[in-house]
């Protein structure tokens, strides 16, 4: 059953990928249909869950194994308790939302069957990530997320800026994903095994360095996959890829993966004080990084990029801040899949409506004519902003009482810079919200004097918006609701209260007051006085900013050219020493090859002789053996 | 017993014929495997005999087809009814052995005959001759080549469908060998199945004169070895005054109650077991293509029709190795303080030069034969294990070469140009680029021979190579490693080869087989990986089946 969870995508990959020109016509529904069979089995286990005592929730499904040999036993086997029922129902959902959306958004794509089946490939390779019950499984997951999201990124190949964003995404990845693997091998030459069961239970008995050095790697790996500082670079760029793949990618499953990895790894965090300080300054500065970056971009994907990336590093500071903290990562990691997923797929209706432009200074005063889209885009912009009543205020405040509640100053700095994150986010999305939706319109002709008629979308599309707007208004109520949420999660995660030095009404007053001042500070430039079509120069801090605060220009200098000088060397080395070697190992090799081959006369006569003389010296060997 | 004093008396290897006399009991259901595929090729020589021609091949092909699948369900029904485990015995007058290794086997060779039957009967790679179809194998063997008699053969679109009693006769002495319980019925059971080999050597429709030349070689050769073979017999037989396998490891155990006056003398005389011993051992190594019995395999594997050549490379092996498994396993463990050294030095000699020499080969059937050579090293290394993971991890091993090598030899016939099969390796420039199915395929199988992972070769190989160092064999191990990275170059070489070199202008093309080396080949690339991914099966199979009966 558990099994069957991912065998349909993977199906439907086979299918769409394999299939030929002939599904053509059909393929986008029958990978859509395969989702949505996920995404109903992933009810039925629901059901079923719930149906069970909380400390009796979690299935094991054992496939099989792979070679086992000694104490090396790689176990195809799945786990599927109420952290990984939490994202099932997340990526199915959702995901199925996303594939009825694409058929509308890649209609006039002729290579729309692929897209399908890369779409359903990422499916299957997210549902292996969080079911799998050990680290290696978890990392064929890994590595396959990985690679549809390269496939996606770069779906539109023609186009060498998505080519290049594509490689770009996945070399930074694979930083992050040699962590992982480095955090497994010092798993099983610490453990002796990779299962998440007999590795968490034990990992007190590590010493302090070994598990820091395993919490730092998982961190460098969910930096990579969820594009936290230093490992951020890829995720704006990513945006190059359909808008349906950075909804379902890039901002509502895939990203999340690095939180995910940390929630599950808890029990080594826990136990590694170190790592876990570790894992909320990067979330905090994630924090900042993303929101300062979301203010300055004029692209509208670009500008949402930026905030998925501020809220991730919201998910990962509360990872990071240990018991009092998982249960509300998950929970703003749910909510913030239903509303960052609506924003997309409405920047998606919105570009749809206006011939691919993405520049939100060539939008303004799409109200009137997208109608809908204005609606569920408002409703998750509320959401995300953290209006009170809505998804995001539950979950964001959640964290940033347990910001708070981390204590001394360390809870005094992390309070203040959620709060800080809180204000510049509200700023950020009220300037796409006005730049998008209200004040003139300031369309223009395109290159070739197309002038954008915009109108509200297809049926396909609207309607997984109007459903997302409904996680986004009710999802944070419903689980804030008598502590559902943190009492479904508890037997995964552990959980303990955390106590703020200041009052929870207090903490709560705070957040809404910075938020309107979020709010009116965006109004005051952007609402109260037209725009302008043309970026105007800006400060050095916006200048900065819109250069993605000049992380490639770092990259460049430090990683990209020292590469370079150490790549030199190194070919230099090459050359001489080890080519030398192993083309002179070779080339012994091919002369004692010629000189042998020279004895296969092809004389029958001389065989004979051979077999003669080996005759003679088995014999001579065997009775020798006697002798001595 | 009879009353009759005068069949009293007899003793030795007479109380085999006195027990005949009696009617002894024949176990025919457990026969059932061997019974089938031999009397299937007595069936198949008459219709040679009596249909007529046009009738003949599709005849044959459905008569070898069901015989080799009606033998092989009788195995696999054995091997379910117990016979391969605790009901394991020794049959047919103590000639025979039913056991574990002997189904297993079997099973393998079976299997590796039904499949051949494909490559055998495939009519669609030569061009059509006269308006018939034809195989690749001699209109009229009989006749001179490019004689008269030969044209006017090929002008009447005759084809050759003796090769099919050939192989059924063939599978027969394979099914023999490795259950094979005495001396006698070895040598009987070598006999059997190679001479057919010799013939189908002889047999190819294209390049006659090497194929004849191969057929020659390997006859005398094969003559040559079985003469050694022969001998170490009669040796053994003057030291243990039997045949038998249980009496021979008997006597070299020394437990033997009673023995006669002449036996006790024998029995201090150790010259006369270990010269034996030697001998009968190197006719098996110049079986399996060991160093230094090697030397017919290139030339043979070369001139031998393709097709013949996939089926005696698998097949061979397997029920070479088989044989030889028993001999030292159940005969002679008591001496594996001598053979074991002797053993390491072929391995290690088989796995270099196999290795070594096939780095500057330019012809792909002579490349694919060194590499047998090497491979029949790293079968040794779990040979000379001397332990039941060494049974088991070459059992495996046998699985999986022969289905990667039967696939690799069938992928060799459809790359051909005007002169039949392109085997020069040049040819296959570039052919991932014009064909990159079949040369995908055909790097399969090379990965396979190379042992990377996922692959059934890097499955079988690890296998060999833990039960080797679990038997103290840790030298040969890496030696064997060694060897296989010299390996791996040569093997990746045709890779780079295919898919990384531009196209020779004149190249080859792949001819479209029909469905018969169509399903060869699927077969094996999915038995290689099948294999490689889901081993585990197989691995326990091999284990439970890695038990001799004694």
């Amino acid at each position: 059953m558990i099994g069957l969870l991912v065998a349909a995508p993977l199906l439907g990959a086979a299918v769409l990928l394999c299939g030929g020109r002939h599904l053509n016509r059909t393929g986008h529904w029958l990978g859509t249909a395969l989702a949505g069979v996920s995404f109903v089995l992933a009810a039925v286990l629901f059901v079923d869950m719930l149906g069970r005592p909380g400390d009796d929730r979690a299935l094991h499904q054992h496939l099989y194994s792979w070679v086992p040999v000694g104490g090396f036993q790689a176990d195809i086997a799945f786990q599927l308790d109420q952290l990984s029922m939490t994202f099932v129902l997340l990526i199915t959902g959702v995901g199925t939302l996303i594939h009825l959306y694409s058929v509308g958004y890649m209609e006039h794509d002729n290579r729309r069957r692929r897209f399908f089946g890369y779409l359903n490939l990422f499916l299957a390779a997210m549902l292996l990530l969080v079911l799998a019950d050990n680290f290696l499984l978890l990392y064929v997951g890994w590595e396959g997320v990985g690679l549809a999201s390269y496939l996606l990124i770069g779906f539109w190949q023609h186009k060498p800026s998505a080519a290049t964003a594509a490689k770009k995404a996945f070399v930074v990845n694979r930083v992050g994903d040699a962590g992982l693997a480095i955090a497994i091998f010092l798993m099983f030459t610490t453990f002796g095994t990779f299962a998440f069961g007999p590795v968490l239970a034990n990992a007190e008995e590590a010493t302090q360095a070994t598990l820091t050095g395993i919490g730092l790697m998982l961190l460098l790996a969910a930096c990579g996959k969820s594009a936290q500082v230093p490992l951020q670079s890829w995720l704006g760029d990513a945006m190059e890829g359909p808008t349906p793949v950075s909804a379902l990618i890039h901002a509502a499953t895939m990203v999340t993966a690095g939180v995910y990895l940390i929630t599950r790894s808890g029990a080594i965090f826990n136990a590694a004080p170190d790592a876990q300080t570790a894992v909320v300054v990067v979330g905090a500065v994630t924090l900042l990084f993303g929101a300062i970056i979301g203010c300055a971009k004029d692209d509208i994907k670009k500008a949402l990029a930026g905030s998925t990336m501020s809220q991730i590093g919201y998910m990962v500071l509360a990872a990071g801040l240990g018991p009092i903290g998982y249960a509300f990562a998950i929970m703003h990691l749910v909510t913030h899949g239903f509303f960052k997923a609506g924003l997309f797929l409405g920047a998606g209706s919105v570009m749809h409506g206006m011939n691919d432009e993405v520049d939100m200074r060539k939008y303004g005063g799409l109200r009137k004519y997208m109608p809908v889209t204005f609606v569920t885009f408002g409703l998750g912009y509320l959401a995300i902003i953290g209006f009170p009543g809505l998804s995001g205020f539950f979950s964001k405040d959640a964290i940033i009482e347990a910001a708070f509640a981390k204590g001394g100053t360390q809870g005094w700095i992390l309070g203040a810079v959620t709060l800080l994150g809180a204000a510049i986010t509200a700023y950020y999305m009220t300037r796409v919200m006005l730049l998008t939706f209200f004040g003139e319109k300031r369309w223009q002709p395109d290159e070739r004097g197309n002038e954008p008629h915009p109108h509200e979308s297809p049926k396909t599309m609207v309607i997984p918006m109007v459903v997302l707007a409904f996680g986004s208004v009710f999802a944070g109520g419903l689980f804030k609701f008598n502590d559902a949420f943190v009492n479904w999660l508890r037997p995964v995660t552990s959980f303990e209260h955390g106590h703020p030095p200041i009052g929870v009404a207090a903490i709560t007053t705070l957040t809404v007051v910075v938020l309107l001042i979020g709010v009116a500070a965006a109004w005051l430039q952007y609402g109260r006085r037209p725009v302008p079509v043309v970026a105007p120069r800006g400060s050095l801090v916006t200048r900065a900013a819109r250069r993605d605060l000049l992380q490639d220009d770092f990259n460049h200098v430090v990683l990209v050219r020292g590469g370079e000088h150490l790549t030199r060397s190194l070919v230099y080395v090459d050359n001489k020493l080890v080519d030398g070697a192993v083309n002179g190992t070779a080339a012994a090799f091919g002369g004692l090859s010629g000189r042998m081959r020279r004895v296969q006369n092809g004389f029958a006569r001389s065989y004979a002789v051979s077999m003669f003389g080996g005759a003679a010296l088995l014999v001579a060997a065997t009775l020798l053996m006697r002798a001595v | 017993m009879s009353a009759d004093p005068s069949i009293q008396a007899a003793s030795g290897v007479h109380t085999l014929w006195t027990h005949a006399a009696e009617a002894p009991s024949i176990e025919f259901l457990q026969l059932s495997p061997a019974l089938i595929v031999l009397g299937a090729a007595v069936v198949a020589v008459l219709v040679e005999a009596f249909a007529p021609r046009s009738a003949r091949y599709a005849l044959q092909v459905g008569l070898s087809a069901l015989a080799l699948a009606g033998a092989l369900a009788a195995v696999i029904g054995l091997a379910a009814g117990g016979w391969a485990t605790e009901k394991a015995a020794v049959i047919g007058i103590g000639s025979l052995a039913l056991d574990g290794p002997a189904l297993f086997l079997q099973g393998v060779i079976l299997a590796v005959g039904l499949v051949s039957v494909g490559t055998f009967a495939e009519r669609r790679l030569e061009p059509v001759a006269h308006g018939a179809r034809v195989d690749s194998f001699a209109a009229q063997p009989a006749a001179v080549p490019g004689g008269p008699g030969e044209r006017e053969a090929i002008k009447a679109g005759w084809t050759t469908t003796e090769i099919f009693p050939l192989l059924l006769f063939a599978v027969g002495g394979m099914l023999l060998f490795p259950a094979a319980n005495d001396l006698l019925t070895l040598f009987i059971a070598l006999e059997v199945f190679s001479l057919p080999l010799y013939l189908l050597c002889a047999l190819s429709r294209r390049r006659r004169l090497l194929s004849q030349e191969a057929a020659v070689k390997y006859f005398l050769l094969g003559a040559f070895s079985s003469a050694f073979l022969i001998f170490g017999i009669a040796l053994l037989y003057g030291y243990a005054g039997t045949v038998s396998y249980a009496g021979i490891a008997a006597v070299v155990d020394g437990s033997v109650e009673n023995p006669s006056p002449a036996l006790a003398a024998a029995m201090g005389n150790d010259a006369l077991l270990l010269v034996g011993a030697a001998l009968v051992l190197m006719g098996l190594l110049f079986k399996v293509g060991a160093v230094p019995f090697h030397m017919w395999t290139p030339d043979v594997y070369q001139g031998a029709p393709t097709p013949v050549t996939g089926f005696m490379a698998a097949a061979t092996k397997v029920a070479a190795f088989g044989a030889l498994l028993r001999l030292l396993y159940v005969v002679l463990p008591g001496l594996s303080w001598d053979w074991r050294p002797v053993l390491w030095g072929v391995a290690i000699l088989s796995m270099v030069v196999g290795a070594i020499v096939a780095i500057t080969q330019t012809d792909v059937k002579r490349l694919l034969a060194y590499s047998s050579i090497a491979h029949a090293g790293f079968i040794l290394a779990g040979v000379v294990a001397v332990n039941p993971q060494g049974i088991s991890s070459v059992l495996f091993y046998l699985l999986a070469y022969s289905f990667v090598t039967l696939g690799a030899f069938a992928v060799v016939t459809l790359v051909r140009d005007a002169g039949g099969e392109a085997t020069h390796l040049s040819k296959w420039a570039g052919l991932g680029r014009r064909s990159p199915l079949v040369a995908a395929v055909f790097a399969i199988f090379l990965l396979a021979f190379a042992g990377i992972p996922l692959t059934s070769g890097f499955v079988g190989k690890f296998a060999v190579f833990k039960a080797a160092a679990e038997g103290g064999a840790g030298v040969l191990v890496v030696v064997g490693v060694l060897s296989s990275a010299v390996a791996a170059f040569f093997y990746l070489r045709v890779i780079v080869l295919m898919f990384f070199s531009e196209p020779a202008a004149e190249g080859p093309t792949v001819a479209i087989p029909s469905v018969l080396t169509k399903a060869t080949i699927g077969i094996a690339v999915a038995a290689t990986l099948l294999l490689g991914v889901l081993p585990q099966y197989f691995l326990d199979l091999a284990t439970q089946a890695g038990v001799f009966v004694r």
